[in-house]
């Protein structure tokens, strides 16, 4: 990349970034997700400010009150309360900041430490490679849920203990995309050449490699980004991830379970928060496929 | 072949040491010994601990611990729940029949819907119909399940009144199980009305547990036919004057089939990670719901014995999955065999 540029421009290539968003913007879904995953980021940030109460603030004057357009609602709780009478449009705009912050930092998370064994595992070939791939193998034959609460069950139910569990049990994947794609750079002649000019081994890994693999853990990152919200939600519902009153999204659902004949709103709308933000997760990961994949491109 | 099924038998075995491993470790990386777990908050005079610590054999080595351990698998001894005193094989063995038939009944609805929604919308490719099966299936691929099934109770067992909200059959029935499997069991028990309680109980959460399946199985079945009716061999079925449907149901669907069997026989795990979060929504009395509640209880022994024994089945089925398709396809065979 840095040769290529010092040659004076003839025909100038498109930049990288604006041929990448060609390319993107070809999926009207992928552009749908990316603006809904903005907002719903700019209401996580903003949650203080736009929540019309604070989450955890209990109105004792209006104990399940329906949403505003069903008879008994009203303006001031918008998407109605819950049993202990708090606003459920303010414990869903708080509660975006948690599936955010459990997404990114899963795949952090995830991804460092993934791409870390997947390199070593590339370029030490032989027995260090078979034990990181074997243990890799055995992560994947549990279910991942089933190993999450496993993890759970060892270190003890709360978010910061789901969100380790979920970040490890997505390892696998990292893992293995970061090792096969590594492995097919090595071959090429720019590592050699990289080689011979005397690179040591942290520059050949970082820069030299990683770079050149980066578009599938990107796609997958923003996969796993969705997977990891489902999943903590998931937990959260089990009453083994974020506890309550956290407004998470999968905690407010588990208080609501006992109301679902009761009242439809307390159990519709938290759901209904999850399913949009891992469905705008997913369109933008499709689209990232699309735009990302050499296969595809021409 | 033979060494096609070597080949896979050589990748299975290490995956299930390390499975045992993993469960193993489970109960000894919990903070506290697992006497200490056993006696809870009731608290126990050292003298007994240390005796009740010998006695279980858990102040040898850990690798003589591990051996033991390997030693009571192969004898089928998984340990016994603190909580009932049951040998956890025997407990697993009495529930899991419930969570084949929620699988199996989830699995043929998945089937059913995908396979034909899936095809259709890849022979009318770009279509509103492949558009709405293409939504739909990214919706449900998407979907908390556990939330999805709190939705359906709303609407079929709240507002319409047509399904139970949970259990496998209702109360007014009782007779010994014979196979396990309810509806079978209501069947045989020539019970009248038994039969109809067991598929009313059934359907909700079958439909909640098939639909991450149904969507994958559209998505892939879709796109298997897209990439088999872009062949040679179905251009020059057209030429021949073929009719339409026997080019698709003939020359098209069987070779379109082959990725997506895979693909059904793969979603085990998927299915027994959903049946954790379907059987806990309609309280159904399988597995899924009885290693949450292990975990509540703090039942480690059950815990351990239950990831043990739902791994196994994973790797299992999925190892017949391989051999499956190696004997189905045997260009894979001789890759891998070489």
């Amino acid at each position: 990349m840095t040769e290529a540029s010092q040659i004076p421009a003839r025909a100038a290539p498109p930049h990288p970034l604006r041929e990448f968003w060609e390319y993107f913007s070809e999926n009207k879904g992928a552009v749908v997700g990316l603006a809904v995953i903005v907002l719903i980021a700019l209401l996580a940030l903003s949650a203080d400010l736009v929540a019309p109460h604070p989450p955890n603030e209990q109105y004792r004057d209006a104990l399940l009150r329906p949403p505003f357009w069903q008879d008994g609602g009203s303006l001031l709780y918008p998407l109605g309360t819950d049993a202990v009478g708090r606003d459920m449009l303010s414990r869903i705009i708080h509660g975006a900041r948690y599936s955010l912050m459990i997404g990114a930092i899963v795949v952090t998370l995830s991804l460092a430490a993934g791409v870390w064994l997947g390199l070593i595992a590339a370029f030490f070939r032989g027995s260090i490679e078979s034990v990181i791939m074997r243990a890799m193998d055995v992560m994947l034959a549990l279910p991942s849920l089933l190993l999450a609460i496993v993890v759970v069950a060892i270190l003890g139910p709360s978010l910061v203990n789901a969100m380790l569990a979920i970040a490890i049990v997505y390892l696998p994947h990292f893992v293995r995309l970061t090792r096969a794609s590594a492995i097919s750079e090595l071959s090429r002649d720019y590592v050699t050449a990289s080689r011979v000019a005397g690179a040591g081994l942290l520059r050949l890994m970082l820069i030299t490699v990683l770079p050149n693999c980066m578009a599938p853990l990107v796609v997958q990152g923003t996969l796993a980004f969705s997977s990891a919200i489902l999943d903590a939600a998931a937990l959260g519902f089990l009453g083994l991830g974020a506890q309550p009153p956290t407004p998470e999204w999968g905690t407010l659902l588990a208080e609501a379970r006992e109301f679902v004949l009761r009242a439809w709103w307390v159990v519709t709308f938290p759901g209904l928060a999850i399913l949009i933000t891992v469905l705008a997760f997913n369109l933008m990961g499709d689209g990232l496929r699309d735009a990302l994949d050499p296969k595809l491109k021409r | 072949m033979l060494r096609f099924v070597a080949t896979r038998f050589g990748i299975v075995i290490p995956t299930f040491i390390g499975v045992t491993l993993v469960a193993f470790s489970l109960i000894r990386l919990v903070p506290g010994d697992p006497i200490e777990l056993w006696v809870g908050e009731r608290g126990i005079d050292p003298e007994r601990h240390a005796e009740l610590l010998r006695q279980f054999g858990f102040d040898r080595p850990l690798w003589q611990q591990y051996l033991g351990f390997l030693g009571d698998l192969l004898q089928g001894d998984l340990g016994k729940s603190i909580v009932t005193q049951q040998p956890v094989l025997s407990e697993f063995l009495t529930l899991f029949p419930a969570t084949i038939e929620l699988s199996l009944a989830a699995m043929i609805f998945a089937v059913a819907v995908g396979l034909p929604a899936g095809i259709i919308a890849g022979v009318r490719r770009g279509s509103a119909f492949d558009h709405t099966v293409m939504a739909v299936s990214l919706t449900g691929y998407s979907m908390p399940i556990f939330w999805w099934g709190l939705l359906l109770i709303i609407l079929f067992s709240g507002t319409l009144g047509w399904t139970p909200v949970s259990g496998r059959i209702s109360v007014l029935y009782f007779f010994e199980p014979v196979t396990g499997f309810m509806l079978i069991d209501s069947l045989l028990s020539g019970e009248p009305g038994a039969f109809k309680s067991a598929v009313r109980h059934l359907i909700l959460p079958a439909i909640v547990l098939g639909t991450i399946p149904l969507a994958v199985i559209a998505r892939q079945t879709r796109s298997a036919m897209l990439e088999v009716l872009g062949e040679d061999y179905i251009r020059t079925a057209h030429a021949k004057g073929l009719s339409p449907l026997r080019i698709i149901g003939l020359h098209a669907l069987r070779n379109a089939l082959i990725p997506v069997v895979t693909i059904i026989g793969l979603q085990t795990g998927l299915l027994l990670a959903g049946a954790i979060l379907t059987e806990t929504i309609f309280a159904w009395p399988g597995i899924g719901n009885w290693l949450v509640n292990s975990i509540s209880r703090r039942d480690y022994p059950s815990v351990q014995g239950g990831v043990l024994l739902v791994a196994s089945v994973v790797i299992t089925v999925n190892l017949m999955v391989d051999l499956a398709y190696g004997l189905i396809n045997p260009r894979i065979r001789r890759g891998a065999g070489s």
